[in-house]
């Protein structure tokens, strides 16, 4: 047992959290598309993230960079087991990246909704093999002599399907919330609308995963249901419903930023969640985060940039955050 | 075990990948710079004609840079997906280099690219320019690393190897700064700043043709033969010495790429001519006597390595890497020529008057893309049959992904890169259709920069 894996688990849990906070909401807001029919409207939901989409994607680079510098026996397993979720996915993100430059470009509305439509439909299928790909990791991965030795469809169950479909109502809440923060007049209106019941559907997709997880592997319901872990797990199910309290709360009463910190909370407790059912996994149902860690040199000389420069990321993160700040109006955001 | 095939369409997938994603990174690493001595020298003289070229490259910039990110991503991936088995070996020692990439230059690239794009008015000139530097900065920062990568996978040490045939960092030093780095970092990106000035002079020479006192036209004209007589020389200095490297370090790609099968004193240059992997000879070769020699091992009568000193599974596939080869050196020598005859018509004074070197500059416009995809076919099919050379074979490497996936997945790639990049490069071409005018369009300056980000800035729609 050494403390190098250990660092490195928590490093890279971090830029995939961080992912699934920030990619999260520009993917929703790029489901969302299939509900707004008004162009005008479209572009400030496009202007809303277009400064940012490009820095949110990288924190996927650093999560799979990270995977195949410092664990590259989990890169080197998980990618082909869930090979055809993985491509689709990359692929959908093509056409969402573009789209957002693209849709500018197109000169006419005929071509500009063509775009918008490669936004959406990529967002979605983006978002919902995400899903698929977490969910194929949960139930497990089976490996011989360092190599992936399952067959083609086991990554395709009932239970990967249902994260699939889990992921793209969450992402599309979280969209919904950010437009609530970001927008204003009837924009806002429809956003709020929408997070309402996006808010409810994705209570109940997490309550029903939650049920399931534990069933996958007999040590995922240890964790969770013997007396003395129960104690240190069962606030994550009592914070998930003080937060939707308050997500409905903010969202009746017209807050703006309320909502979306809610719906990102949310998310950090099932992330939380996942990590309890995990630990020490990197993928199950055997290999540990000591199991396929790289060696000790590779670690180390790598954390000592992520220690370094992580902050300073975060930081001007921030900064380009906060330049965009404020609520983003039609005909803003041209060059 | 993955089937041949399998393998094979393997690495279609990744010479498809990687072939557009270095065009469109080359673009940016090259326009990244371009713009940014196009905002400082703004800053400094206050010439509007600075601005305007800026203004006008900054939309192709966003174009291409979007593309150049989303085909990133897909290769940060597809070493997992499809080269499972070189991820887990080989992952120890390249993949840090690329978590520094990932740390140090993209989200550099990307936190500071929508200030870039979208922040003139939202933030101060100075800042502003600080930006634009910072991008610029951060695509080299990317060329950096992944060549690192490259290049360790070319001439690898500071490695030790596992019982089990992994790799371990010995010493980082050496791992970065490996024999064919230096040469391959400063090859690779005066290539991309050469590939970059030869579009910009060729956009610059066709909105002459049309209106030969377009100042900003003339600007970029002017600025592409700079750069044309200037780097161009410096490009084949650069490659010769990068060809001297390879032949110490890798003498089987140099026997491949020049065509050779025997070793003979005064080792013939051949220009022409058909290597033949199974009759072990070039035919119909047209030769020069000495020539060989001269130029790779600066003698008369030196003598260099053939194929036949390598044994017949060792051997790269000549006949690719030896055109490849002509193709990059022909267009390098075309680029630098037609450097030289714009110094002269500079001197004459005939710059922008000359009819024949704009013809000239037009025909050339993807001369660099083209040399740029040729040299790195010739890297890539030269290391052959080594990913890691000389320790990793590529059929070692593959993930166990059989035909039908990687077919399949092959497949989806080409229809969907047809489409996404066919249509970002006919955006591209009808942003360059359009002369640059004088106050391009872009946010406007005389805006008041905005303190609380409430007061909402000009509607502007863009212009078609
Ligand atoms: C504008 C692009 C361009 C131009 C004009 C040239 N090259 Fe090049 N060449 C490249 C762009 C490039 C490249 C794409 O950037 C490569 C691929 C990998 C690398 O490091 O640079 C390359 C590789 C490359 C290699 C292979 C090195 C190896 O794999 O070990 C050699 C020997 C040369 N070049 C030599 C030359 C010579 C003698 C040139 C002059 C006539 C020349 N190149 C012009
Ligand atoms: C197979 C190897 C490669 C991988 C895995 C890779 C990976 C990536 C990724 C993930 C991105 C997107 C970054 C973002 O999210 O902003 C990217 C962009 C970029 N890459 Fe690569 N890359 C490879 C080869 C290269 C090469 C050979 C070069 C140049 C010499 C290069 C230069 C760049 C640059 C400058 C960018 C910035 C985006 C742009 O300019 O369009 N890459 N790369
Ligand atoms: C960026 C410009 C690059 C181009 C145009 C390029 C081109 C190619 C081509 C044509 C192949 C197929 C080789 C064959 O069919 O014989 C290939 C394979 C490969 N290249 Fe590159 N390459 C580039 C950069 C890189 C970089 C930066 C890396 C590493 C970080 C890399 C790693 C590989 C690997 C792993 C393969 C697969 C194994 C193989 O067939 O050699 N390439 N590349």
């Amino acid at each position: 047992m050494t403390w190098l894996p250990v660092i490195w688990a928590g490093v890279i849990a971090f830029a995939v959290l961080a992912y699934v906070l920030l990619d999260g909401f520009d993917l929703g807001v790029g489901i969302l598309f299939a509900a707004e029919r008004r162009e005008e409207d479209r572009d400030v939901m496009v202007n809303s993230v277009v400064p940012v989409w490009d820095g949110n994607e990288t924190w996927l680079v650093l999560g799979g960079g990270g995977l195949f510098a410092v664990f590259p026996l989990a890169y080197a397993v998980i990618m082909p087991a869930l090979y055809p979720a993985i491509i689709a996915m990359l692929l959908s993100l093509v056409f969402r990246g573009v789209g957002f430059e693209f849709r500018f470009s197109a000169a006419t509305t005929r071509g500009r909704i063509w775009w918008d439509r490669a936004i959406c439909v990529g967002s979605a299928l983006a978002a919902f093999c995400q899903g698929l790909i977490l969910g194929g990791l949960l139930e497990g991965i089976r490996v011989q002599d360092r190599v992936y030795a399952g067959g083609w469809w086991d990554w395709l169950t009932p239970f990967t399907l249902l994260c699939g479909a889990a992921l793209v109502i969450g992402y599309a809440l979280q969209g919904a919330c950010w437009l609530v923060w970001r927008c204003e007049g009837a924009l806002q209106l429809r956003a709020r609308q929408q997070a309402r019941v996006l808010a409810v559907t994705t209570l109940v997709l997490i309550v029903v995963v939650s049920l399931w997880t534990p069933l996958l592997h007999p040590r995922f319901s240890e964790r969770w249901f013997t007396w003395p872990n129960i104690a240190l797990t069962s606030p994550v199910p009592i914070l998930v419903a003080l937060v939707g309290w308050l997500l409905w709360r903010g969202l009746s009463r017209g807050h703006h930023a309320t909502p979306l910190l809610c719906a990102q909370a949310w998310f950090v407790l099932c992330y939380a969640g996942l990590g309890i059912s995990l630990w020490p996994l990197i993928v199950p149902p055997d290999i540990t985060i000591w199991d396929a860690a790289a060696p000790p040199a590779s670690q180390r000389f790598l954390l000592i940039g992520a220690l370094i420069l992580v902050p300073i990321i975060l930081a001007y993160t921030g900064f380009a955050y906060w330049v965009f700040r404020g609520k983003v109006r039609p005909g803003m955001h041209t060059y | 075990m993955p089937s041949a095939a399998a393998v094979l369409l393997a690495r279609a997938q990744f010479a498809l990948t990687v072939g557009f994603h270095i065009v469109l990174p080359a673009f940016s690493i090259g326009l990244a710079s371009y713009l940014a001595v196009l905002e400082v020298l703004w800053l400094l003289t206050g010439r509007q004609v600075y601005r305007d070229v800026y203004q006008y490259w900054l939309k192709a910039f966003a174009i291409t840079f979007g593309m150049g990110v989303v085909s990133g991503v897909v290769m940060s991936y597809e070493f997992g997906t499809n080269w499972a088995r070189f991820a887990d070996k080989a992952g120890p020692v390249v993949g840090p280099l690329m978590g520094y990439e990932v740390l140090t230059a993209f989200f550099l690239e990307a936190g500071f690219l929508g200030i870039m794009l979208f922040g003139r008015e939202r933030v101060s000139r100075g800042i502003y320019c600080f930006a634009t530097l910072i991008v610029a900065g951060g695509t080299l920062f990317s060329a950096f690393w992944i060549l690192a990568v490259n290049s360790w996978m070319q001439t690898p040490q500071g490695y030790a190897v596992t019982p089990d045939g992994r790799f371990e960092p010995v010493d980082w030093w050496l791992v970065i700064f490996n024999p064919s780095f230096p040469y391959r970092l400063v090859h690779m990106v005066i290539a991309s700043f050469l590939s970059v000035a030869f579009v910009v002079g060729a956009v610059g020479a066709w909105h002459m043709r049309r209106d030969l006192q377009n100042q900003a036209a003339r600007l970029m004209f002017s600025m592409a033969m700079w750069m044309a007589v200037v780097v161009a020389p410096l490009q084949l200095l650069a490659g010769d010495q990068h060809g001297l490297n390879t032949l110490e370090y890798q003498p089987a790609k140099v026997a491949a790429l020049e065509g050779d099968w025997e070793s003979r004193p005064g080792q013939p240059l051949i220009l022409f001519g058909m290597p033949n992997m199974d009759a072990e000879r070039t035919d119909w070769a047209v030769e020069i006597p000495h020539l060989g020699a001269l130029v790779l091992t600066h003698t008369w009568n030196g003598a260099i390595k053939g194929l036949k000193d390598f044994p017949p599974q060792d051997r790269p596939y000549s006949p690719v890497v030896f055109w490849a080869f002509r193709i990059m050196v022909g267009l390098g020598l075309l680029m630098a020529a037609v450097g030289v005859w714009a110094a002269w018509l500079r001197v004459r004074n005939r710059l922008y008057t000359s009819v024949w070197l704009r013809r000239a500059v037009l025909l050339l416009a993807p001369s660099g893309f083209i040399a740029l995809l040729a040299g790195w076919t010739v890297t890539e099919v030269g290391r052959q049959p080594f990913t890691v050379y000389g320790l990793l074979r590529t059929s070692d490497s593959a993930s166990p992904i059989d035909t039908p996936g990687v077919a399949a997945s092959l497949a989806a790639f080409v229809v969907v890169y047809a489409i996404v990049f066919g249509a970002g490069f006919f955006f591209l071409f009808r942003v360059l259709r359009r002369p640059p005018t004088i106050g391009e369009p872009g946010p406007p300056s005389g805006v008041p920069v905005r303190s609380a980000g409430i007061t909402p800035a000009p509607a502007l729609r863009r212009q078609p």
